[in-house]
């Protein structure tokens, strides 16, 4: 295998568009990637050729049907390494950490302490406050070092025997610093507390050996991995699993429904209910497939390359950037401020040069809070960009500071 | 075109300072935040004795059309009552979805080019939602 970016663009068909009169310069991948066509084709055959529901019919296309759909699931289990059982389909990132608060959260206790980061989205900020405020736990949050990375370095001052959980981006959705993941799982470890991580910014970036992490949870959305919307994963430990109570109630999560008492399958089951995301799943299932193919060295590079381009010429055009400054222990999303130029009147007159970015505080407000920003204008990298992407960016923002800065 | 957001006449008036700052001390106060962008406005005024404004100052940390539009707001707001200001939010709204409204701020046809931009609406007319608030909180 060998990687050629222009050969990878070719199979995405939203770049024969046109934005503005401009080729399309996609750069708001950290919100949503791309979907290649053959991720819209395995969505489209599945609608077209065995549209049903799952687990529950006999009829043909039923049987079609959750074949694909436990297909999909045998096919994230093996980018990730780890058994099928373990892999439970949500709507998203947000929905499979909803879950974990609640259904692994309802198994701690009052004056137990969950550790955040000042970095994170709010996705993993605001449920773990709504369990804290229903459960009587406590939060702890680790700062932010000025180049944009978790601090673990505070892991002794904030880590304690009454840690129950650690949460935390795996990659930032606005700085792009990676996680040190394995001093926070020898932190945790320390004191008996589980890990989960964040990863819709590192899935992205190609597969993982979960078990080897280290990690107790891991939660992911379809939309920013090449797939569908609608569609997202909960890894959790076998164990830990089979210690979880359901979440939502319905059909199929269940064992026997019985009003003297009702009994709930096993995993992942018992965290299905009701009709899932099933071509939403599939599509996922293609993107997955669509990534275990690529050359991921090769991919790393390119997406380097592209990174250092970027944060070269902004440094030239005078931006800032809020995050690394380097390229060791990051993913290829860039956050950038420039005076008198606020992110969102720059995102808008990016787009009339056919480049999309993502502008704002991109649902991490403590972040912001932490660099005193209201805001700030965000490029993110997918293996399908080139050099010429970068260049229209930067001539955009040239434009953008002539007009308003 | 997209960069019409920008004619000179909506950056004029964000640039426009004459209303910028807080007023010390004030009767009333009034923080509004976009919850999707993290624009914040914050106003602050005081009362004539018959309920109207009668002086208005805007702080505003965000995107030019929000300083436009709080600027705008700051600039005409003197004078009226919480009816007409509960109007003028009203008709602001309704005009950039494209409706015939009546009790538009004089100046608010600069923002002309954002009634195609619905994503934008907001920044334009966080300030009206800002306005009405400091009748609530008038003291």
């Amino acid at each position: 295998m060998s990687f050629d970016a222009a050969a990878l663009r070719a199979q995405f068909p939203i770049f024969a568009e046109k934005i503005n009169g401009r080729p399309l310069h996609y750069l708001d991948n950290g919100a949503t990637a791309q979907m290649p066509q053959s991720v819209i084709d395995a969505v489209s055959f599945h609608e077209s050729h065995a549209r049903a529901n799952v687990l529950r019919g006999v009829h043909t296309l039923a049987e079609r049907a959750t074949e694909a759909y436990e297909g999909a699931r045998a096919s994230v289990a093996s980018f990730l390494n780890v058994p099928e059982t373990e892999i439970v389909f949500t709507s998203g990132c947000t929905a499979a950490i909803n879950l974990v608060a609640y259904s692994y959260g309802s198994l701690l206790r009052p004056g137990d302490e969950i550790l955040l980061s000042a970095l994170e989205h709010h996705s993993n900020i605001v449920p773990w406050q709504l369990l804290a405020e229903r459960a009587g736990l406590a939060i702890k949050v680790l700062p932010v070092t000025d180049d944009g990375r978790i601090d673990v370095a505070a892991l002794p001052r904030l880590v304690t025997e009454r840690t129950r959980l650690i949460a935390l981006a795996h990659a930032s959705n606005v700085t792009g610093a990676v996680l040190d993941v394995a001093a926070v799982v020898a932190a945790a470890e320390a004191v008996g507390a589980r890990v989960l991580l964040d990863g819709a910014q590192r899935i992205p970036q190609g597969p993982l050996d979960l078990a080897a992490l280290g990690v107790d949870f891991y939660v992911f959305s379809g939309h920013k991995a090449y797939g569908p919307n609608g569609i997202g994963v909960l890894w959790a430990r076998g164990e830990i699993l089979d210690a979880m109570p359901p979440f939502l109630g319905g059909g199929s999560m269940i064992g026997r429904v019985d009003f003297s008492g009702t009994t709930y399958a096993v995993p992942p089951r018992r965290f299905e209910a009701g009709t899932p995301p099933i071509a939403q799943a599939v599509g996922l299932g293609a993107a997955v497939g669509f990534m275990a193919d690529l050359d991921w060295s090769g991919v790393e590079a390119h997406e380097m390359v592209l990174t250092q381009r970027l944060m070269d010429g902004l440094g030239t055009l005078g931006a800032r950037i809020v995050g690394p400054r380097g390229l060791q222990g990051r993913v290829p999303v860039v956050s950038f401020v420039l005076d008198r130029l606020h992110p969102h009147d720059l995102a808008q007159i990016l787009d009339q040069h056919g480049v999309a970015i993502r502008g704002g505080h991109h649902c991490a407000q403590p972040l912001m809070e932490r660099f005193d920003l209201p805001g700030t204008a965000r490029a993110s990298i997918a293996p399908y960009n080139d050099a010429d992407d970068i260049d229209a960016l930067l001539e955009g923002v040239e434009d953008a500071k002539k007009r308003l800065a | 075109m997209s960069d019409d957001l920008y004619q000179q006449a909506i950056v004029e008036l964000a640039r426009d300072a004459s209303h910028a700052g807080v007023l010390e001390p004030a009767a009333a106060k009034s923080q509004r935040d976009n919850p999707l962008c993290g624009d914040r406005i914050s106003l602050t005024a005081n009362f004539a004795a018959d309920g109207t404004l009668s002086e208005i100052r805007h702080k505003t940390r965000g995107c030019l059309l929000c300083e436009a539009g709080a600027a705008l707001v700051a600039s005409q707001a003197t004078g009226i009552d919480a009816a007409k200001a509960r109007q003028a939010g009203a008709a602001m709204r309704g005009w950039l979805r494209g409706e015939a409204v009546q009790g538009l701020f004089v100046g608010a046809e600069a923002f002309a080019p954002v009634r195609s931009k619905k994503s934008r609406h907001d920044c334009v007319t966080l300030a009206f939602d800002a306005l009405a608030g400091l009748f609530e909180t008038r003291s």
